[in-house]
C-alpha cells in the first residue's frame, strides 16, 4: 500500500496544473473561486482554449479528441481543473450528449456534432426533467410522434440549465406509451431555433437565472435526429451515469473553496481578532476538511480499483461520491456565510445574477455568500437526488 | 499510488481472518471471558505461533517485520472478532514504546519475549485528572542512587491487571504540564509497593487502577526527562490501530444489521422493505466506507517522519472514526430494536467496544480541537 504517486504521474499533474493556471484567464478563474456566475462568452472562451490544446473532452473516444488516459491522469485533470477555478467543458456538451453521440450516434451525427460540441460552437442543453417527472424521470410525458417523416414533439421540459444560451437540446421523449415506461423513451436531438419551441426563465431563490422551462408545441424534427434505436433512449441516458464517477464528487473544487475560506477568515475581523481565531469556527472548518479528506481517500480508492483487476466493475464506494460530495459543497457555502457575518444580508446581485459586489456594501466576497448557499441547495437535488442515491445504494449494494 | 496488499500481507490477512472465523464465534468469546484472566491464554499462545504478537517487530527481535499496514490488518480482524486478549496493550502500545524509546539492549531483551507470548506489558499513563493530556503527569520518579523510585497513582491501565511489566510515565522534573521532565520507566508488576486493582471494562476487556508507593523501577526507557515525543509517537500509532479495529467493528455492525433487516418481519414484510429504514442503513454504509478510507490515511500517516503532519492526520482520523462509530453503533441498535438491548445478542457488544474506543487516547472533541489548532489538513 502506497499513497504516493509515481514521478510520471506527478509530472503530469504539474504540467496540467501549470496549463490551467497560465492558459485560462485569471479573471475567469477568480470569478469561479468567489462563487460568481460566468457570462456565456466567458464559458465559451475557456472551453475553446481547452479545445485548442486538445483538453476539452478527454473522456471521449480518442478519434474524436479524447485522451487515452489512466484513471490517475483523469483524476488529476479534474482535480487540478477544479482547484484552479477552471470551469471546464460545458457538462451538457462534454459529459452528457457528446459521449452518447460518440457511442450510439450515426457516423453522420458524429461528424456533424462532435467537433462542434467539443469546441462549444454548439451549446447544448438537457431536456430530461418535466413538471411531473423529477426523481421518477422515466415517467416523462413529452411525446414524439412520427408524422410524414418527421418527429413531432409536444410537451414541456423544466430545470433546463442555461437553456437561454443553448443552440440545441437533447430531449427524452415518449415514443411508445403502450409498453413499460422505461421501454418507450427515445433520445432526440433538436435545434432550439425550430418553430414551436418557447424558453421561459425560472428565477431561483438566490436571485439568479440559470434554469428555464422549455415548451414544445408541434415541434417538427427531422427523422435522422434520433440517437440510436427508437425506444432505447432510457438505456442511453443511463449509460452516462456509470460514465464519469470521479468529477462528480467535486473534491478539487471543495479543496479550493476551503483554502479560500481559510484565507478570508484570516482577514475578516471580529472585534480585535479575526474569524479564524474563533475556536468554534475553526472546529467547524476542520470538520468539513476531515469529511473532505475522507472523501478524497474514497475517491482514490475507486481510482486505484479502476487501475487494477476490477476494471469496469463499479466499486460500491463510488455511489458515495455524489452523496457525500454534495453535502460537503453545501457545508462550504455555510462557512463562507459565517465568515461574512452581517454582510451576508445586502442583496447586491447584478442583473444577470453574477453575485458581484457592485454596490460595495461590506467585503467583496460577501455579496456571493448567501446566493451561493441558496444556489448550492441544488446539488443534492439534481443528477439523482441524494434520496435517489440512497435508493440506489440500498438496492445495488445492500441488496434490499 | 495503490491500496493493494503485498503477498505477505495477504497471507497474514488470510491467516488472521481464518483464526477469527474459527476461534472467535460469539459463544466461544463468552467462554474466553469467563476464564480466570478474562481472556484466553491458549489463544494467546496461538497468536504467538502465528507471529501476531510480533507483527510490527523486526525479524531480529522475533517479529514479523511488518509496519502500520500489518498492524491494521490484524486490528481490523480483531475488531470483527471482538478479541479480548491483551494484544493492543502488550504489542501495539507496550511493544511500540519499547521500540520507540528503548535502547538496542532493552529491545533485544523485551521484544522477543513479547513476540513469544511470554511477557505481557501495560502502559500506565492516565491519571485521576489528566484526561487526554499526555503531558499532564503528576506521578513522580526520583533519582535514588543508580535507580529511580516511583510514587503516585495511575488509572484505567489497559490490561494492567495481568501485565508482567508496567511501562510508567512519570515526572522527573518540571511542573505538572511541562512537556519536558517526563520519563518512561520499566516496572515489574509484582514489585514491592505496587498495588493493583483489576476490573472488567464496559467492553468486556480488563483494566486496573495501580498505586505506586516507593516502587523501585527496573529500568528507564530513553531520556528520563525527554520521553514525551516517543510517547506521542506511539500513541499516534496506537490510535491508528484503534481506528482500524473500529473499521472492523463498524463493518460487522453494518452487515449484522443489514442481514437482520432482511429476516425480521413486521406488518407482514421484512423490515428491509421500509424506505425509512433502508436510508438509515445506507447512511451507516456511507459512514463505514468514509471511515475505511480515513483509517487507511491514518495508518499510512502514523509512520510519517514529520511529527506535526503525523499527529494532525491521526487526530483527523480519530474524529472521523469517533463520529462515524457513534452513528453506526447507535443505528445498529435502533434498527434492530429490542433484541439489540440484550446481552445475549452480539450487536450490542460491538456497540460497547466502539463506545470505549471513542474514550481511548482522546475523544472526538479533543482530537477535533487538535486538528483545528494544527491548521489546514490539505
Amino acid at each position: 500500500m502506497d499513497l504516493n504517486f509515481t514521478a510520471e504521474e506527478l509530472a503530469f499533474r504539474d504540467e496540467i496544473r501549470t496549463f490551467f493556471r497560465t492558459e485560462i484567464p485569471e479573471s475567469i478563474r477568480n470569478k469561479v473561486q468567489e462563487g460568481q456566475h460566468l457570462t456565456k462568452d466567458e464559458i465559451i472562451l475557456q472551453q475553446r482554449i481547452l479545445n485548442k490544446h486538445g483538453l476539452a473532452v478527454p473522456g471521449w473516444p480518442v478519434e474524436w479528441g479524447g485522451k487515452d488516459w489512466t484513471p490517475v491522469q483523469r483524476y488529476f485533470y479534474s482535480d487540478e481543473m477544479q482547484q484552479a477555478g477552471v470551469p471546464g467543458g460545458l457538462a451538457f456538451n462534454t459529459s452528457m450528449v457528446g459521449p452518447v453521440i460518440a457511442q450510439f450516434g450515426t457516423d453522420e451525427q458524429k461528424r456533424k456534432f462532435l467537433p462542434a460540441t467539443a469546441n462549444l460552437d454548439i451549446w447544448w442543453c438537457q431536456g430530461f426533467s418535466e413538471p411531473g417527472a423529477g426523481s421518477d424521470l422515466a415517467g416523462l410525458r413529452t411525446k414524439a410522434e412520427m408524422i410524414d417523416g418527421h418527429w413531432v414533439i409536444n410537451g414541456q421540459k423544466t430545470w433546463t440549465t442555461l437553456g437561454q444560451h443553448a443552440d440545441w437540446i437533447f430531449v427524452l421523449c415518449r415514443t411508445d406509451a403502450t409498453v413499460k415506461k422505461q421501454e418507450g423513451i427515445s433520445y432526440i436531438l433538436c435545434d432550439m431555433k425550430t418553430p414551436g419551441i418557447t424558453v421561459r426563465p425560472i428565477q431561483t431563490i438566490d436571485g439568479g437565472h440559470e434554469v428555464n422551462e422549455v415548451f414544445f408545441d408541434d415541434v417538427k424534427v427531422p427523422a435522422e435526429n434520433i440517437v440510436g434505436q427508437p425506444n432505447k433512449g432510457w438505456d442511453y441516458a443511463k449509460f452516462l451515469l456509470g460514465n464519469e464517477r470521479t468529477g462528480i464528487a467535486q473534491v478539487g473544487a471543495s479543496k479550493a473553496r476551503l483554502k479560500r475560506i481559510r484565507e478570508l477568515a484570516a482577514i475578516e475581523p471580529i472585534g480585535e481578532a479575526r474569524v479564524l481565531d474563533d475556536p468554534k469556527f475553526r472546529e467547524k472548518l476542520s470538520m468539513v476538511e476531515i469529511e473532505l479528506k475522507a472523501l478524497e481517500m474514497t475517491q482514490l480508492r475507486i481510482i486505484a480499483d479502476e487501475k487494477g483487476t476490477a476494471k469496469g466493475k463499479p466499486n460500491p464506494a463510488s455511489s458515495i461520491l455524489k452523496l457525500k460530495g454534495s453535502q460537503i459543497q453545501q457545508w462550504t457555502t455555510e462557512l463562507v456565510m459565517e465568515v461574512a457575518g452581517p454582510y451576508v444580508m445586502p442583496f447586491a446581485m447584478s442583473d444577470e445574477g453574477s453575485g458581484r459586489n457592485e454596490a460595495g456594501y461590506g467585503p467583496e466576497f460577501a455579496a456571493a455568500a448567501a446566493p451561493a448557499y441558496f444556489n448550492k441547495r441544488k446539488v443534492s437535488i439534481y443528477g439523482g437526488s441524494n434520496e435517489i442515491q440512497r435508493n440506489i445504494i440500498a438496492k445495488a449494494i445492500l441488496g434490499f | 499510488m495503490d491500496f493493494d496488499f503485498t503477498d505477505d500481507q495477504r497471507l497474514l490477512k488470510d491467516s488472521v481472518d481464518r483464526l477469527i472465523a474459527d476461534k472467535y464465534g460469539f459463544e466461544q468469546r463468552k467462554k474466553y471471558m469467563a476464564e480466570a484472566d478474562g481472556w484466553s491464554r491458549e489463544l494467546w499462545a496461538q497468536y504467538a505461533e502465528l507471529g501476531l504478537l510480533g507483527v510490527s517487530f523486526s525479524e531480529a527481535h522475533g517479529g514479523f517485520g511488518g509496519g502500520p499496514v500489518e498492524s491494521m490488518i490484524v486490528a481490523e480482524a480483531f475488531g470483527r472478532g471482538l478479541v479480548l486478549e491483551p494484544y493492543f496493550a502488550t504489542v501495539v502500545v507496550g511493544g511500540g514504546l519499547i521500540q520507540a524509546a528503548g535502547s538496542d539492549a532493552q529491545q533485544a531483551v523485551m521484544l522477543p519475549e513479547i513476540a513469544a507470548g511470554s511477557r505481557l506489558v501495560a502502559f500506565a499513563q492516565v491519571e485521576r485528572s489528566s484526561r487526554y493530556n499526555l503531558a499532564d503527569v503528576q506521578l513522580t520518579a526520583t533519582k535514588s542512587g543508580d535507580g529511580w523510585v516511583l510514587n503516585g497513582e495511575k488509572s484505567v491501565v489497559l490490561h494492567g491487571d495481568c501485565a508482567d511489566t508496567l511501562l510508567v510515565s512519570a515526572r522527573t522534573a518540571g511542573g505538572r504540564h511541562d512537556r519536558s521532565g517526563i520519563g518512561l520507566f520499566v516496572v515489574d508488576a509484582k514489585a514491592t509497593g505496587v498495588t493493583r486493582q483489576g476490573y472488567r471494562t464496559q467492553d468486556g476487556m480488563r483494566a486496573a487502577e495501580i498505586a505506586f508507593a516507593n516502587v523501585v523501577a527496573l529500568d528507564v526507557l530513553g531520556d528520563p526527562a525527554g520521553a514525551l515525543p516517543a510517547i506521542e509517537q506511539v500513541v499516534d500509532q496506537a490510535i491508528a490501530v484503534l481506528c482500524a479495529e473500529a473499521v472492523g467493528l463498524m463493518s460487522e455492525m453494518h452487515s449484522i444489521t443489514v442481514d437482520y433487516m432482511k429476516q425480521r418481519k413486521q406488518f407482514g414484510v421484512p423490515i428491509s422493505q421500509f424506505q425509512v429504514l433502508q436510508h438509515r442503513a445506507v447512511d451507516m454504509f456511507v459512514a463505514l466506507e468514509q471511515s475505511r478510507s480515513m483509517a487507511l490515511f491514518g495508518t499510512v500517516m502514523s509512520a510519517d517522519a514529520n511529527a506535526k503532519a503525523r499527529s494532525r492526520a491521526v487526530s483527523a482520523t480519530k474524529v472521523q472514526i469517533g463520529r462515524a462509530g457513534k452513528l453506526v453503533g447507535e443505528e445498529a441498535v435502533q434498527l434492530h430494536g429490542g433484541i439489540a438491548m440484550t446481552m445475549e445478542y452480539k450487536v450490542g457488544h460491538y456497540f460497547k467496544r466502539m463506545t470505549m474506543i471513542e474514550q481511548l487516547f482522546g475523544n472526538t472533541d479533543t482530537h477535533l480541537a487538535k486538528v483545528s489548532d494544527a491548521g489546514s489538513l490539505f
